[in-house]
C-alpha cells in the first residue's frame, strides 16, 4: 500500500491518504515517545491496519491523523508492556500513559512535528549506517514506501531487503544512534550526508537503465518530496534548496530524455515540447531561491548548469561561457576530472575549439580516465573543429573502441565519416 | 602486581548456538565473583555484536565514520577505553579527539549493560538470579 494505489471504496481511499500524509508524521513523534524505532513503527503499522476495519465499521473518523496517532500510541503501549527487552521500559510506559490520558488536542505544535521530521531524517542518514541502508530506512520512514517497493527498485530480493531494514534498527537501538537534530558543530557535515542520501535516491530512480520504469519514477517523486521536506524544514540552507531545484529540472526532462525505442536522447536532441513545465517554474523558482541566500554549493552550481541549458532555444544560442564559469567554480569545489572534461567542452563552445583543446588536453594523461570514451569523444568533436582531421580521426577511433552502445557508436561513426 | 588485559576473541554465530553459548552465565558470576573478592578484578565488560560497531578514524583532519567493526590488517590491538557517553555522537567526537585517531582506527562498540546480559541469558532458558548484575559486570 502507497500513494500508488488507486483504491475503488472511499475507506482504502482515505486509509492510503493518511498513509501518504500523516504516517511519517505520526511515526516521527512517536519514535521520541516510544524511544525504539522498530517498536513504533510496528505501532503505526498496527494502527493502520485497525484504521481498515474501524474505519468501515464505525465510519471515517473526522480527522485521521489524530485517530492515527492515538491507535498508534496505544499500540505502542500494548507493545511495551510485552518487551521485556527494553532497558527503559517503565520510563517509556510512564511518558505514553501520560500522553494518552492528557486532553486529546494531541496535534503537538507545529515547531515540535518539524523537530520530530527532522530528528528522523537525521538518524535514517546516519553516517554510521551503512550507505544502502540509509537509503532504504529513509524511503521507509518518510517516504513512506514499502519494502516490497524499496526492494523492487534496487533490484535485490525482498527478504534481503528486508534484512537490511531490521538490521539497521537494531542498529539505531543497539549502537545508540541519537534521534536528534545534530548539534550545530556537526549540522553542516551531516546535512551534506543527508542531500547526499536524497540526490543518491533521485539517481538511482533516474540514472539507472534497468528495472520497472514505474518504481524509478517513484522513487524520483520520493527524492523530490524529500527535497522539498527539507527545503521547508530548513529554509536557510541554500543547498536544500540547490538539490530541490536540481532534481526538478532533471525530473522535467524525463519524457524527452527517452526516445519512442527506449533509448537514450541527449539533452540538445530532445523534443522540448515534452518537457514538464510546472516542473521547471518550480525548479527555476527553488534555484532562485537557493542564489539569494549566498551560500553557493555543488548542488546550486549544477542546477545553475542545467537552467542555463534548458532555458536557451538550442546550443547555439546557450550561454557557454557562464556555463564555463559554473563549472570552474565546481571544479573549484569538489575536483573531478569528469568535470573538468564538461568544462572543456563549455569552453570550447564558448571561446573556441584551441581554448577547449587546452583544458581538455592535460586530461588525457589522468589514468582513470583513458578508457573514458565521453573523453575520446568529446577530444575528436574539438580536434575536428579546430582543424585537425588525422588527430579527429584517431579519437574517434579511440572512442568507437569504447563505445557499447550501437547507436552511440553509429553517431560517432557518422561524424568520423564526415571528416574532411 | 601488574595489570594485564585479557581480550576474549570467538566466533559470531548464529542465534540457536549463541542461546547454548549463554549457558556459561552462571558459570561467569561465579568466576567472576571470586576475581572481585580476591581483589584481581579491575573490570569486565561484554560487548554487543559487530552487528553495532561503528570504525572512526581521522585522516588529513577529516572524520571518516564506517558502518561496521574494523578489518583487521597489519593493525593490533594497541589499547582500549570505556567511556560513559550519551549515545554514539558523542563516543564518535570522543574517538575523534584521540591524537591516534590521525593514523588508528577506532572501533566504537557499546557495552552490553548487565541488566541486558542477564535478561539475553534468561531468554536462552538461563535460570540467572537477580543478583547476578552486580558480579557480571
Amino acid at each position: 500500500m502507497s500513494s500508488r494505489a488507486q483504491p475503488a471504496d472511499p475507506v482504502a481511499a482515505a486509509v492510503a491518504h493518511a498513509f501518504r500524509d500523516e504516517r511519517a508524521i505520526v511515526l516521527a513523534t512517536l519514535i521520541r515517545q516510544a524511544g525504539d524505532f522498530q517498536l513504533a513503527e510496528d505501532a503505526v503499522q498496527d494502527a493502520f491496519e485497525a484504521a481498515v476495519t474501524q474505519w468501515r465499521r464505525d465510519g471515517i473518523p473526522a480527522n485521521p491523523g489524530a485517530w492515527i496517532t492515538t491507535i498508534a500510541r496505544r499500540r505502542a503501549i500494548d507493545r511495551l508492556r510485552r518487551n521485556r527487552s527494553i532497558t527503559d521500559r517503565a520510563e517509556r510506559l510512564a511518558e505514553l500513559t501520560r500522553l494518552g490520558t492528557d486532553q486529546e488536542p494531541s496535534v503537538d505544535d507545529e515547531s515540535t512535528i518539524v523537530d520530530d521530521r527532522l530528528r528522523l531524517i537525521f538518524t535514517c542518514c546516519h553516517p554510521a549506517l551503512d550507505m544502502s541502508a540509509r537509503v532504504a530506512l529513509t524511503l521507509r520512514a518518510l517516504g513512506g514506501l514499502t519494502t516490497g517497493e524499496i526492494a523492487r527498485a534496487f533490484l535485490v530480493a525482498e527478504p534481503t531487503m528486508g534484512k537490511r531494514i531490521v538490521r539497521a534498527k537494531r542498529k539505531i537501538a543497539d549502537a545508540g544512534i541519537p534521534y536528534r537534530v545534530p548539534a550545530d558543530e556537526e549540522l553542516p557535515d551531516r546535512l551534506r550526508g543527508v542531500l547526499r542520501v536524497v540526490y543518491l535516491i533521485f539517481n538511482e530512480g533516474y540514472a539507472a537503465a534497468e528495472g520497472d520504469s514505474l518504481v524509478r519514477e517513484e522513487l524520483c517523486d520520493e527524492a523530490i518530496r524529500l527535497g522539498d521536506l527539507l527545503c521547508r524544514l530548513m529554509p536557510d540552507d541554500a543547498e536544500a534548496w540547490g538539490l530541490s531545484a536540481l532534481m526538478l529540472l532533471h525530473d522535467a526532462r524525463r519524457a524527452a530524455r527517452v526516445d519512442a525505442g527506449g533509448r537514450y536522447v541527449a539533452l540538445e536532441a530532445q523534443d522540448r515540447s515534452l518537457w514538464n513545465q510546472d516542473r521547471i517554474r518550480d525548479g527555476l523558482a527553488k534555484l532562485d531561491r537557493a542564489v539569494r541566500l549566498r551560500r553557493p554549493g555543488e548542488y546550486q552550481l549544477q542546477a545553475a548548469i542545467t537552467a542555463l541549458q534548458m532555458q536557451a532555444p538550442d546550443e547555439q544560442s546557450t550561454d557557454w561561457a557562464q556555463i564555463a564559469e559554473l563549472y570552474g567554480a565546481l571544479v573549484a569545489l569538489n575536483p573531478s576530472p569528469v568535470v573538468e572534461l564538461n568544462r572543456a567542452v563549455a569552453v570550447g563552445l564558448a571561446s573556441g575549439p584551441e581554448a577547449g583543446l587546452e583544458v581538455l588536453e592535460p586530461l588525457l594523461g589522468e589514468p582513470g580516465l583513458e578508457r573514458y570514451q565521453p573523453l575520446h569523444a568529446a577530444h575528436a568533436e574539438l580536434l575536428s573543429r579546430a582543424g585537425d582531421a588525422a588527430g579527429a580521426a584517431g579519437a574517434y577511433d579511440r572512442a568507437i573502441a569504447l563505445t557499447a552502445n550501437a547507436v552511440e557508436r553509429a553517431e560517432l561513426e557518422r561524424r568520423m565519416g564526415a571528416l574532411g | 602486581m601488574s595489570q594485564y588485559m585479557l581480550l576474549v576473541y570467538e566466533e559470531e554465530v548464529e542465534a540457536a548456538e549463541q542461546a547454548e553459548r549463554e549457558k556459561v552465565t552462571l558459570a561467569l558470576v561465579e568466576l567472576h565473583r571470586s576475581l572481585r573478592d580476591a581483589g584481581l578484578l579491575v573490570g569486565v565488560r561484554r560487548l554487543r555484536s559487530t552487528e553495532s560497531a561503528t570504525s572512526v578514524r581521522v585522516r588529513d583532519g577529516h572524520t571518516e565514520i564506517v558502518d561496521g567493526p574494523f578489518a583487521v590488517t597489519k593493525e593490533r590491538l594497541a589499547g582500549y577505553y570505556v567511556l560513559e557517553c550519551a549515545d554514539l555522537d558523542e563516543a564518535i567526537k570522543q574517538a575523534e579527539r584521540m591524537p591516534m585517531a590521525d593514523w588508528a582506527t577506532i572501533e566504537v562498540r557499546p557495552v552490553m549493560p548487565a541488566a541486558e546480559w542477564v535478561n539475553t541469558a534468561r531468554q536462552a532458558g538461563v535460570d540467572v538470579p537477580d543478583k547476578a548484575v552486580e558480579d557480571l559486570a
